[in-house]
């Protein structure tokens, strides 16, 4: 082909490869090494805390006692025992009670956010979202003790506020920002049409609410109630400071209590690395990452659900 | 005349459907080539395979071969040389998001060509062929993103020839854009095809009828008639079902 | 002329209503937040000076200022994002430029998905495990930032994959057209144009980790030291740390210590936050499509 303005050496670098495949396939290689790290994280984490442990599992390990036994005296002199029922219990009272509160309120907050704010203020909530997000678990678990905590004793007249309750309404806090944001892209994704269909019917937004997008956004709603419940599960500092300390099954929500993680968090640093305490700890640690497994898998199956 | 590109008993299957069924045809040097027929009849895919760009769909096998100047394409592991051989235009115009300038030398730069004066010349030199370097000479430095339709279509065109290709593919490229402008690329296309060899895809009858050399009719992933212009369009078919699509009773 | 029905007027009613009722309901969950911020700007704000933030801490943490607090955090974040930056935006390269669409690629999205919801005080046991006993890296910054860049990985890929997704694959496909190579493709065309959300993505999860202390409870933090961390290999304070020990571990604190540290925590946090949030905005007006 002739061409006037096309020299030789435009010619000849056309003809070259792009790139030396050699480098180029090393980069790759990478690359796709790098993908599977979080496989390799994953299993790794799956793995150092089965190794630890272990030998706890292999040899004081009584499954009955773990889980049916609210008696947990690690330390004891003379019966050392490890039955993680009441902090099994105190975990899941924490988890439902701060739930009740925060996914009715989260998901009209989302309800609000999607439906009737304009643009703009949409925005601004998610940006005020986002800052509430960040508040670190730490000052959180300040606030329990230094605002809250007065709040319950005054207002339930009871002599401790640092309870169940307290740990709840911190944890419902803290799961809000995670469930309306995610509860609002569930409503958001419900096509415009649907809306436009139910308005041209004349109904009002309450029964639109109620009618269309609750139950087209249904599994969406439900992920996000699943996430809050995940975050709950394992919110560590928050807890630790707001629970109180007391391994009892509590009889009200006045009473103190305390949570797997708080356990971990609280005990750890006192046990002997490789002793037996420290090994029940890693199990519990064991306990905590098959429930959080469970939770997560069930949200990205209700998420992947709506997707279809 | 000069067989440009051999095709060999080409098949595509995608996902477990069969979207191009055994084809064979010849593509001659310097002609123009259309190939019309309804949507999903494959003509696309078929485009796709001849730059390669099927790789990157990674559900779709392909069987057969196809040869260029007597060459087989799959011979070559790497097939970003092929590319630079083979043009290829899509249906909806992409302009990438940077500079005009930057746009049209892309292709050169990407290729390793690193001297300003060089890359100057191929940009004003393709701007040229495209038809839109007197529109555009005055902002060059403008993001390409801020062109209108009909200018990025025509920018496209002037970055698949910045990398001094035999053959342009042009995919329906008429498709996003207003009649004028697509009167100026034909235009340009009626110039390019003494230099290159040009096969398009086209919905538009009269667009292969004013443009082509020879014209294939495609249906269901099968050519059913490959013939002259001047014959195909007099009613000399072996189907009739090209007859059928050319007077527009389906399509 | 047209006059609505009683029916009509009752429906519009009942919808005021329930409007009325969401937005108070949004804005009483938004309040918190803000009072928050306030009342510890209140209480901390006779103790904030420019001596608190430069100062040791003295009198067994009862007196003095927080400066080795904020040192160790910042070398807790920056080591942390200098490991899980380029780990998590290579690792959403893959996912989003090489992985098909089959079953590994699902395995590792699960594996992410997991990753992002492990419990801190599990990342913490992994830490301890992993990186300060079996790799024996001791308790020091190095173990803790690991840990902090295990917990933040998920979070950058996410938001990186994300980036990567909002490139439009015409884009790629244009330039594949052109002979460009998959590598140069990313390169040029996808890495430039999405660069400002992966920025975005890693400067709130710098947020993140300022904030966190589960995770780097038993790797890497001491309650107390002396000195400033002279090596990686050394432990150091951090700020999270410092506000938990000193408001549940140290008696004969001064109510005003804990605020102060608190309100500079978040300060700290949102102020990294409000550098994203306007990055973000900044990009927005600068989008190129």
């Amino acid at each position: 082909m002739s061409n006037s303005t096309t020299s030789q050496a435009f010619l000849e670098w056309r003809q070259k490869k792009t790139t030396k495949p050699t480098s180029e396939k090393v980069i790759e290689f990478i690359i796709k090494g790098a993908g599977f790290s979080s496989i390799i994280l994953i299993a790794a984490i799956l793995i150092f805390i089965l190794k630890e442990s272990l030998p706890f599992l292999l040899s004081k390990f009584d499954f009955k006692e773990f889980f049916m036994s609210t008696e947990w005296y690690p330390a004891s002199v003379v019966k050392i025992r490890y039955g993680i029922l009441a902090l099994l219990v105190g975990t899941v009272l924490v988890t439902v009670i701060s739930m009740l509160i925060a996914v009715p309120l989260g998901l009209a907050c989302a309800f609000y956010i999607s439906e009737f704010c304009s643009p703009r203020m949409r925005e601004i909530y998610k940006i005020l979202i986002e800052f509430l997000a960040a508040i670190p678990s730490v000052v959180w678990g300040f606030i329990a003790i230094m605002m809250i905590n007065p709040l319950i004793i005054n207002t339930f007249n009871v002599p401790i506020g640092l309870n169940i309750l307290n740990a709840s309404i911190i944890l419902a806090l803290m799961s809000l920002p995670l469930i309306v944001s995610v509860g609002e892209d569930a409503l958001r994704a419900v096509p415009e049409t649907y809306r436009e269909a139910a308005e041209g019917l004349g109904a009002t937004k309450w029964e639109i609410a109620i009618r269309v997008l609750l139950p087209a956004a249904k599994n969406g709603l439900m992920a996000a109630a699943l996430l809050g419940v995940g975050r709950a599960l394992g919110e560590t500092m928050a807890v630790l400071m707001a629970t109180g300390h007391s391994i009892q099954i509590p009889q009200s929500i006045f009473e103190p209590g305390r949570t797997l993680t708080a356990t971990i968090a609280a005990e750890l640093g006192e046990s002997p690395k490789g002793g037996e305490h420290y090994q029940a700890l890693f199990a519990i640690g064991l306990v905590l990452f098959i429930l959080s497994f469970a939770v997560n898998l069930s949200a990205d199956y209700l998420i992947r659900g709506r997707r279809k | 005349m000069n067989k440009k590109i051999q095709i060999k008993n080409l098949s595509v299957n995608y996902g477990g459907k069969d979207v191009i069924k055994n084809l064979n045809i010849d593509v001659y040097e310097n002609e123009v080539l259309a190939i019309i027929g309804p949507a999903n009849s494959g003509k696309s895919t078929f485009l796709r395979c001849l730059n390669r760009m099927i790789d990157f769909n990674k559900d779709a096998r392909v069987s057969g071969e196809i040869l260029l100047d007597g060459q087989n394409i799959y011979d070559d592991e790497d097939s970003t040389f092929l590319r630079r051989r083979v043009g290829m235009v899509s249906p909806l115009p992409v302009g990438l998001p940077m500079t005009i300038k930057e746009n049209v030398t892309y292709a050169p730069r990407m290729a390793g060509c690193k001297d300003n004066a060089e890359l100057d010349a191929i940009m004003e030199d393709c701007l040229n062929k495209a038809a839109l370097w007197d529109e555009v000479k005055d902002r060059l430095h403008t993001l390409a993103t801020k062109l209108s339709g009909g200018q990025q279509q025509r920018l496209t065109i002037a970055r698949a020839l910045s990398h001094h290709p035999e053959i342009l593919c042009l995919d329906e490229f008429s498709i996003a854009i207003d009649p004028v402008t697509t009167m100026k690329i034909e235009a340009v296309l009626q110039e390019l095809k003494k230099d290159i060899t040009i096969i398009m895809v086209t919905n538009v009858i009269n667009q292969a009828k004013r443009l082509g050399d020879r014209t294939a009719m495609m249906l269901h992933g099968e050519i059913l008639d490959l013939d002259d212009n001047n014959r195909l369009f007099s009613g000399h078919v072996k189907d009739p079902r090209t007859k059928d699509y050319i007077e527009g009773l389906f399509g | 002329m047209f006059r609505p029905s009683s029916h009509l007027i009752n429906k519009e009613i009942k919808e005021k209503k329930f409007k009325n009722l969401l937005s108070s309901i949004t804005f009483f969950l938004f309040l918190p937040a803000l009072i928050i911020i306030l009342w510890l700007a209140i209480k901390g704000s006779p103790v904030l000076s420019w001596d608190f933030l430069t100062q040791d801490p003295i009198n067994g943490m009862t007196a003095g200022g927080i400066f080795p607090t904020i040192v160790g955090t910042f070398w807790l974040v920056v080591l942390s994002v200098l490991v899980s930056c380029p780990l998590g935006v290579i690792a959403a390269i893959y996912l989003s430029e090489y992985a098909a669409d089959n079953t590994l690629t699902r395995i590792i999205r699960l594996a992410i998905l997991n990753l992002a919801g492990v419990p801190s005080i599990v990342h913490a046991l992994f830490g301890l495990g992993a990186f300060v006993l079996f790799m024996k890296m001791g308790t020091s910054i190095l173990a803790a930032s690991f840990t902090l860049a295990v917990m933040n990985l998920p979070v950058i890929i996410t938001s990186t994959l994300e980036s990567l997704k909002a490139v439009p694959h015409s884009y790629r496909e244009a330039s594949w057209n052109v002979g460009a190579s998959k590598l140069q493709t990313i390169r040029y065309i996808v890495l430039p144009n999405s660069i400002p959300g992966i920025l975005t993505g890693v400067v709130f999860s710098v947020g993140r980790s300022a904030g966190e202390t589960a995770a780097i409870l038993f790797t890497g933090v001491a309650f107390y030291l002396p000195f400033l961390p002279r090596s990686v290999f050394d432990q150091c304070m951090s700020l999270s740390m410092h506000l938990f020990t000193i408001s549940t571990q140290v008696v004969g604190v001064p109510d005003a210590y804990p605020y102060a540290t608190a309100l500079v925590l978040i300060l700290l946090i949102l102020s990294v936050n409000s550098i994203a949030v306007i990055l973000r905005s900044y990009f927005r007006t600068k989008r190129k499509w």
